[in-house]
Formats: structure tokens, sequence, C-alpha cells
């Protein structure tokens, strides 16, 4: 306990930065909740390609530590570029593959699950496979860098030095620390709007509140759905370029962990609930490093899971309860 | 009748069954068989006695009011109906009545005590059972094993008695045995005990879905919409159906929108509109009914016929 | 099961299939056909048939491994197929099972096998009510990650908590006493043609560290006594609630049938099953440690049941048969294994949702039919 009153103030800054993390991914799962009903099981793996993404751009551009504030502009602006295109498409072809033929069958929901589970582990298996992969097409001496060891870490080099930009309460909050923040908290808003405002995004609410209605009004389904899975991805391709910058290490299995913790932000706000999934991502990596501060880091997947047990206890519906399209009777 | 041969009997050879054809068979059904409710250890009212009384039932959901303050009551022995235009809160009625919903004011009272926060399968053991408006049988088992489950209710064998074959899993089989095939044959479906729920005909389900109420020995017995999509003559033979139901020493309550139907099997009538009671009476009352006219009759005729 | 009948080919109509006939043969025979089965299994390690035999791994070993994926099966196959709950977190239960024989024939004490396995039961299936009980009450979908949480939450406690071995784990647990009874000989292909070899055989019941035949007869013979508990529950008031509940959890509950009930009783006995799996497995190997329980053996359990076929026992079987036993025979593909099993679970959702062997329920309507005449010709005898 006194370890979290003397170091209150990195547990707070390290639990914001980590939390909006959690609070981007948690919208593809809010997102796909909202408009489909189901829990888009391997939407941690879209965000995991985007954490491949945002790290092969930089390798590929050369980037390393120490470089000039331009060179670091483009750098960071082309991981954006490429993980938001690649959890992008990750999501939409998941889509395509594993959620829209069992749709045309009305296959019932344990089956979707079950189907999301195999895509999740198909599309992490493939990662963790990739050298033996890139073998068999003789690619691998080409690739070699980005491929090889593909079962363990892999590491980004640190393009931006983390620099102190203030002191809060004895600790320095670095401009990673307040790019991460503020970065996740205008993307969200930016989603927001469009949510609200444009036309899809209409379309995304009218298919969330009520499908056979959105569909006699001429809303096609399908798109939507689809458009729903893209923003999703897009979501989480920005989630992964933070996380590299503030994590620096990925892995095949990466996106587990991660995807859970997300999944629990996303309910704790109210799944479906857009607000709710920034909300909740935030609060969550808020507890979980005040409580591993208390019991120990060792714990702090821990402290996670048991409040997620904790919310379905008492407030299933969330916080700001279920509301992309209304709440399930 | 109530043969207590043990269901799991095994090394008889397979007996050559003929099944009627689906497709030139007209599900009749067999009024005599004797599937009287049996004693499920609630007090059992005499004939004509109050045995529910809505009181006062009053159903927000949020801001809509689905149901305002009303009052009705069904007498042992009778068939009641409850009619009304769509959205008018019928099926709402149900719910509360079966525990679904729980009212924001007001209560239920059966055999004189309020249901209060009663869970629903607790409801559903003290003798009210009812059927769905949208058929909803346990789609992927049996008719045999649909009308067990409704028996079972009453039923307490847990895993140990089933796990060492106890007598009172043997004793339940065999009584539940019987009396599920009573039911299916007073049903008409006797024929189809091993079919998959799924796989009846629509009308079979209806009537399975009935049968699978009356297994739980019900006091009060919800028909909700049982006519839905049935021709003329099926609903002729529903009617002859209820008042089997009823003869054989059960309550009805029924929604339906068909009014022959109605008008012709029930004793008394209640008919909402907008969640309010607008009329009760018998049904001659109830078709001379200026408010129950302008609010549904004159809707529904077209129809209704 | 062999499928070696040699039976002329009946008119297609009347021959509805191989179950069929199987059901119809006289009680005697089928008793008899059971009974040469379990025989084969039985000496099946020791048989060393070509092909079958797995080259690179001892044969007694992998079958072991594959009994133990059947019984967790069996379990999961409860609270899954039966009641319809999608558990993530199965291995969870495994870990407490193998755990609580560890810490109790080793760690901090070192109480008799024989006493600490029904323990093992007792304690996971008191976990299954401790996580069931607030958590079945939540929709079907946020069940499955919540019991992902909890399998994570079960491993990082045991890496975490020094008095449970941490990292390193717990070694040394104990053998299970045996008894020597009888010398099974095994059989010799290296000349082409079967010769009994009574030069290598296995001590029935003698638990060593080399021969794993004998922990294969162990599990072979708890699989047997589950199978039956299996067959004998779900042909009951237990079994109709569990389907009821899994058709229609709210018509079942006006139907009279308490669901939360019931479904917290099949998660219990699941996760019974998955702690007496999990104890077999740990006396086994005799060391057991964190890894040996990740979030992947979860999934690979799932895929066991969904393959095969959810809420068949004979399917699960199978599905367990395929994914314990074809990685260990065709180990240059082990790699690849999770890939497989993978894209499995995503082609069976799309093409065959019900599994490879989808619950025989036609069988089951036979029976119930012939009950239902043996009823009638009852009454017409009053």
């Amino acid at each position: 306990m006194q370890n979290l009153i003397d170091n209150f103030f990195a547990y707070t800054i390290t639990g914001l930065t980590i939390g909006a993390v959690y609070a981007l991914v948690a919208l593809g799962y809010t997102l796909v909740y909202g408009v489909l009903r189901l829990i888009n099981f391997a939407h941690s793996e879209v965000f995991m390609y985007g954490t491949f993404a945002a790290l092969w751009v930089v390798m590929l551009l050369g980037g390393r530590p120490g470089a000039g504030v331009g060179q670091v502009v483009f750098w960071v602006a082309m991981m954006f570029v490429a993980a938001m295109a690649m959890s992008g498409f990750i999501a939409v072809l998941l889509e395509r593959v594993a959620y829209r033929p069992l749709r045309k069958r009305n296959a019932p929901p344990l089956i979707a699950l079950i189907s999301a589970i195999g895509a999740s582990f198909v599309l992490a298996e493939i990662m963790g496979l990739r050298s033996r992969i890139t073998g068999w097409v003789g690619l691998d001496d080409n690739l070699r860098d980005y491929v090889r060891n593909s079962r363990n870490n892999a590491g980004m080099p640190t393009i931006i030095a983390p620099q102190p930009i203030f002191t809060i309460g004895g600790y320095h909050v670095t401009n990673v620390d307040v790019f991460v923040i503020v970065g996740a908290i205008v993307i969200m808003i930016i989603l927001d709007q469009f949510v609200k405002r444009s036309r899809l995004g209409r379309g995304i609410r009218a298919v969330a509140m009520d499908p056979e209605s959105a569909a006699l009004m001429g809303v096609n389904r399908d798109r939507v759905i689809q458009v729903t899975f893209l923003v999703g991805g897009l979501m989480a391709g920005a989630a992964a370029v933070f996380y590299m910058l503030k994590i620096g290490i990925t892995r095949y299995d990466a996106g587990f962990i991660l995807g859970v913790k997300a999944f629990t932000a996303a309910v704790l706000g109210g799944i479906g609930n857009l607000r709710g999934a920034l909300l909740g991502g935030f609060i969550l990596g808020l507890a979980e490093n005040y409580g591993s501060a208390v019991v120990g880091s060792q714990w702090k997947d821990v402290v996670a899971f048991v409040l997620l047990v904790l919310i379905l206890l008492f407030r299933p519906t969330g916080l700001l309860g279920e509301s992309l399209g209304k709440a399930r009777a | 009748m109530s043969d207590p041969t043990p269901p799991t009997t095994g090394d008889e050879p397979a007996v050559e069954r003929t099944l009627a054809d689906p497709a030139d068979e007209v599900t009749e059904i067999n009024p005599d068989v004797d599937i009287a409710p049996e004693d499920i250890g609630v007090p059992v009212v005499s004939e004509g006695e109050r045995l529910l009384e809505v009181d006062e039932v009053t159903l927000r959901f949020g801001g809509v009011v689905a149901l305002n303050e009303v009052s009705f009551h069904i007498n042992k022995g009778e068939i009641l109906g409850l009619i009304g235009p769509n959205g008018a809160g019928k099926t709402t009625c149900f719910n509360v009545m079966t525990g679904v919903y729980q009212p924001t004011s007001g209560g239920v009272r059966y055999l004189g005590k309020p249901l209060g926060k009663r869970k629903k399968f607790q409801i559903t053991k003290l003798g009210i059972a009812r059927t769905f408006q949208n058929i909803r049988l346990f789609a992927n088992m049996t008719a045999l094993e649909n009308v067990l489950v409704g028996v079972d209710a009453h039923h307490s064998t847990g895993v140990v008695s089933a796990m060492f074959r106890l007598p009172k899993h043997r004793r339940e089989e065999a009584q539940g045995y019987a009396r599920a095939i009573e039911l299916l044959t007073f049903m008409g479906l006797d024929g189809k005990a091993d079919e998959l729920a799924r796989n009846l005909p629509y009308g079979d389900q209806r009537r399975l879905e009935i049968a699978r109420a009356l297994a739980t020995s019900p006091q009060l017995l919800c028909l909700d919409e049982p006519a839905a999509g049935f021709n003329p003559a099926e609903k002729a033979k529903l009617m002859e159906l209820i008042r089997t139901i009823r003869d054989q020493g059960y309550t009805v309550l029924l929604i339906e929108h068909d009014m022959k139907l109605v008008m012709g099997v029930t004793d008394r009538i209640v008919v909402l509109e907008f969640g309010r009671k607008i009329a009760e009476g018998s049904p001659a009352e109830i078709r001379d009914n200026p408010a129950v006219i302008a609010a549904y009759l004159g809707v529904d005729e077209e129809d209704a016929s | 099961m062999s499928t070696t009948t040699s039976a002329p080919a009946a008119p297609k109509k009347s021959s509805p299939g191989f179950r069929e006939r199987v059901d119809n043969l006289p009680k005697a025979v089928k008793i008899a056909l059971w009974v040469v089965f379990a025989f084969f299994l039985f000496l099946l390690p020791l048989l060393n048939i070509p092909f079958i035999t797995t080259e690179g791994s001892d044969f007694g070993g992998v079958l072991f491994t594959v009994a133990t994926y059947v019984l967790v099966a069996l379990g999961l196959n409860i609270v899954v197929g039966y009641a319809g709950l999608l558990d993530l977190g199965y291995v969870g239960f495994y870990a407490i099972g193998a755990y609580t024989i560890g810490v109790l024939t080793s760690e901090h004490a070192h109480m008799s096998w024989v006493v600490v396995v029904p323990i093992a039961i007792v304690v996971a299936m008191i976990s299954g009510i401790i996580l069931g009980a607030p958590t079945l009450r939540v929709r079907g979908d946020y069940l499955a990650i919540v019991t992902l949480g909890f399998g994570e939450i079960v491993r990082l406690t045991l890496v975490n908590s020094e008095w449970l071995g941490g990292a390193q784990g717990i070694s040394d647990i104990p053998k299970p006493p045996g008894l020597e009874l009888f010398e099974v000989p095994s059989i010799d292909w290296s000349s082409g043609a079967p010769v009994v070899d009574l030069g290598t055989t296995s001590t029935f019941l003698k638990f060593g560290i080399n021969d794993f035949v004998p922990y294969y007869w162990l599990a072979l013979g708890i699989i047997g006594l589950v199978l039956v508990f299996d067959i004998l529950v779900k042909s009951s008031r237990v079994g109709r609630a569990w389907e009821a509940t899994r058709e229609d959890e709210d018509a079942a509950e006006l139907m009279g049938v308490p669901t939360f009930r019931f479904k917290l009783l099949a998660f219990a006995l699941g996760a019974a099953i998955g702690g007496l799996s999990g104890a077999l497995f740990a006396t086994k190997a005799g060391f057991i440690s964190p890894d040996s329980f990740q979030l992947l053996l979860s999934i690979l359990f799932l895929a066991a049941v969904v393959v095969g076929g959810a809420g068949n026992r004979w399917g699960v079987i199978v599905g367990a048969i395929v994914v314990a036993y074809f990685p260990e025979r065709f180990r240059e593909f082990a790699d690849f294994r999770v890939l497989v099993f993978g894209l499995a679970l995503m082609l069976l959702a799309i093409f065959r949702p019900q599994g490879l062997l989808p619950p025989r329920r036609t069988v089951r309507a036979k029976r119930a039919d012939d009950r239902q005449a043996v009823l009638e010709e009852g009454e017409a005898h009053v």
C-alpha cells in the first residue's frame, strides 16, 4: 500500500497509457458486439498483426534511435499507415472467412464463437510459423530479419526516446506517455463523430438497434458489418502503434492477454457502448496498475480477470450500459 | 392405464412398429384417455372458487406502461379468454403471471397467496403452466422427451439416484413414462413419440407444446395463441381439445386473436387495450360491448373469419 | 469402435446403419462384443501393430496421453455438449487436480495416492462450483471469456505462488501403490509376422518409471467407470434437464427446470472429471509445472469435443483420439498442430457444426419407441 502512495503518479500515468491501448482495442469488440451480438474472439489477433506491421515498417525504413524530428514524424506516420492497413485488412478478412459464411447459415452464437476461436489460433500460428512459411516459398533469405525466431519476442528500435516533459508528484511524464494518451483520445473523438454523423455511422447504429428494420429501410447489412469490422480493425491498428511506441516488443501470442483485457474493458464500460469502451479502458488500466502496486506486479493480470468477474456479477451491463443500439432484453 | 412396467427393459427384441405415413395422417385426439392433473401438493380448490387473482398489476418498461392497473380473476374450472388488439399487453400479462416479469406495482395471488418474487420454475411447480405464442419446444429432443421434461417438474431424481439407479429413479422414470405416453396418446401424438420435436408438422408442434405444459400437472393452463396458423378445421378441433382439457379437470386461460374461437369456447372474457382492462364478461356481453367493438372487433373482423 | 462386421448386405431400407444393427443384436452377443473390444483395448499397447504404433515415442505413454484426453473430453462434453456451456478454462480444473496430487503427496504432505485422488476430484469440483456460482448467471457468451480468464488466473497463481512450487513446479510425485498380479507379453513384428515375445512384458499394475503401459490400463479403467456414470446420469431426469436448458433456457425454466442448478451441476461434474484427469496426468508424469497447463490445452480439449461432436459421448472420444494421437503419430507435423486444429474448428463450424459424429438422437428416439411399445403391450394385457 505504501508503494502505491509513494508512486501514485507513476502508476497513474502507466495505467492511463496502457488503458488507452485497451480502450482502442475494446472499441473493436464493442463495435462488432453492437451490430452482431457476437464476441469477436479473434480481434486480439487483429491487434497483434498491427503490432507486427508497425514493427516491420520501422525496420524497412531503417528506423533507429536518435533521429531528427522530421524523420521520427515520418516513421510514426508510416507506422500508423501500415498498422491500420494491416489490422483493417485482417479484420475484414476475418469477417469474410470466419463469420459471413456462418451468418448465411444462421448458425447459433456458440458456433460463431468456435469459428472465431479457430480463426484466432490460425492467425496467431501463421505469425508464429512465419519463418517456416516463408521458407516454403523460398523467401526466407530476403525476409530473414522479419521472420527469424518467429516464436520469440520481436523488439522495435526506440525511435522516440522517452524524454520527460513535465513532472507530476515526482514522476517524470514523458513525451511518449503524452502522445499515447492524447493520441488515443483524439482518435476516439474522431470515431465518435464518425458514428454519430456520417452516413455509414448511422447505418451502424441502425443495424445495432434493429437489423430487420434497418434492412427494410434500405441499409445494406453486409456492408455495414464489413465497415464495422474495418473500423474496429483500424482502431486496433492505432492501438498497435501506441503499444509498440510504449512497450516496443511483440510476439505471435501478444494479442491473447491484451485481447482478454480489452474485452474486459469493453464489458466494464458496457459492451456496445463506444464511450463506455474509452472509460472502461482507462479504468482497467488504472485498476490493474494500482492493484499490482498493492499486491505485487506479478498479479497484474489476475487483478484484471478478477475485476472482470466482479463486473459481470454486480453490473453485467457495465458502467455506462449497453447502448450502441439499445440495451438487450 | 398406469402400468408400472419399468421403461428400461432393454432385453426385449426390437418391436416392429408401423408408423403412419405422415402425409395421410390426420391427428385426432383421444379424449377418453385420463390425463387429469396429478396431485402436486398444492391445495385443490373446488369448482367455481377463485384460483388466481391479478390485482391492480402495473408494469412499466422505462417510460412505457405495458400494463396499467389490470385486475381480473380466474375461477377454478372455467375457460377464461384474454383478448385485445396487438400490443394490448396480453402476453405481458402472461409473463407477469408466470414470473418472467415482476410487476412494478400490484401483484398476483394464486390460491389466495401472493406469488411474490418466486422464480419461474417455482411458479410452474405451484401449478401454473404455459405455452408460447411462437413455439418454443426443445427442438432437438424427441416428443416424448419434451413431455418428460414437463413431468420431471415434480420429480427430484438427482445425480446420485440416477447413478445408482436407486428406487426413486426407477419409480419416477416409470411414472413419468406412463404419464408422458398418456398425454401423447391423448393428443394423438403417440405414434410420434420418437420424432424430434423440430421434425413434427406445425400442428403437432402446437399440440406437443400443450402436452408438455399439461405434463407439469398444472392447476392453471395458459395457452398463448394456440390457434395461430391453423385452418378452420384445425381450429374447430382445437376448440374441442380445449373443452376436453377443461373437462379433465384443468382451468384454462386462453389468449387468442380468433374471435370465433374465443367466443365459442370461453366461459368469460377479459378485454385489454393499451395495457388497460376495458371490459369483462360473458362472450355474449363482450360481443355487444361498444367499447370492445370499437377497440377490437371492427379492426379484426376481416382476418378473423 | 471397430467396424469389422461382415453382416450380409441387407436391403437398404430395413437396415438403417451400423449402430442400429449392433443395437438389434441379442444382449449376450452385445456383451461379448464389448468384452472382446475391451480386451483389445487392454492389449493394444503390447500388440505393437505396425503403422498404428508410434515410432518415435513410447506407445504405452502415447496411449496414456490419448486416454487422459478421452477422459477430459468426456468431462468437458457434459459441460459443452449436454448443458451447452462454453467453457474455455477447462485446463484450470485439470491443473487443480494435478496440483492437489502434487501438494498432498510430495510438496507439503506425503499422503497415500489412493486417498489423494478423491480429494483432488472434490477440490476440482468445489472450484468449479466457486467459479460457476457467480458466472453461470451471466450470458452464455460472457461465460466463455470468464472461464478463459479463470484458466489464466489458475496458471498465473501457480507461477507466482512459492507455496505451490512457483515456476519450477512440483517434482517427485510418488507412484501409486501397485500390484504385481501377472505379466502380459508383447508381440514382436520384426520378422514380418506377429510373434509372441515373452522377453518384453508389462506387469499388470506395477507402476514403474520405464513402462507406461500400466498407467494406460489405469486410465482405461477410469474411462470405463466415467463412461458408465455418464450413460446412467445422461439417461435420467438430470440429462433431460441439461438438454432442455441447452435447447431453450427460458422455456426449460417455465417447464419447471431449475436451470441454474442444473448448469451448476454440469459445471461441477465437468470440473470433477477434469480434476481427475489432471490427477492422472500428475501421477504418470511424476513432475508438474505451470508450463504443463497452458491455455492452449483448453483449446485442444475444446477442439476434441467440438471436432468429435459435442453431445455425443462416442463422438467426443473419437475427437479426443484425433486431437491427442495424430500429433504423436505424425510428429514431423507437430509444429503445425495448433494451426491444423484452428483450421479444423473453423471448417467444422462452417461445414459440419455438429461435429464428426453428431449426437445420435435417432438412436435414442428408436429406443424410446421400443419402450413405448413395451408399455402399450403391458396395457393390452391388463
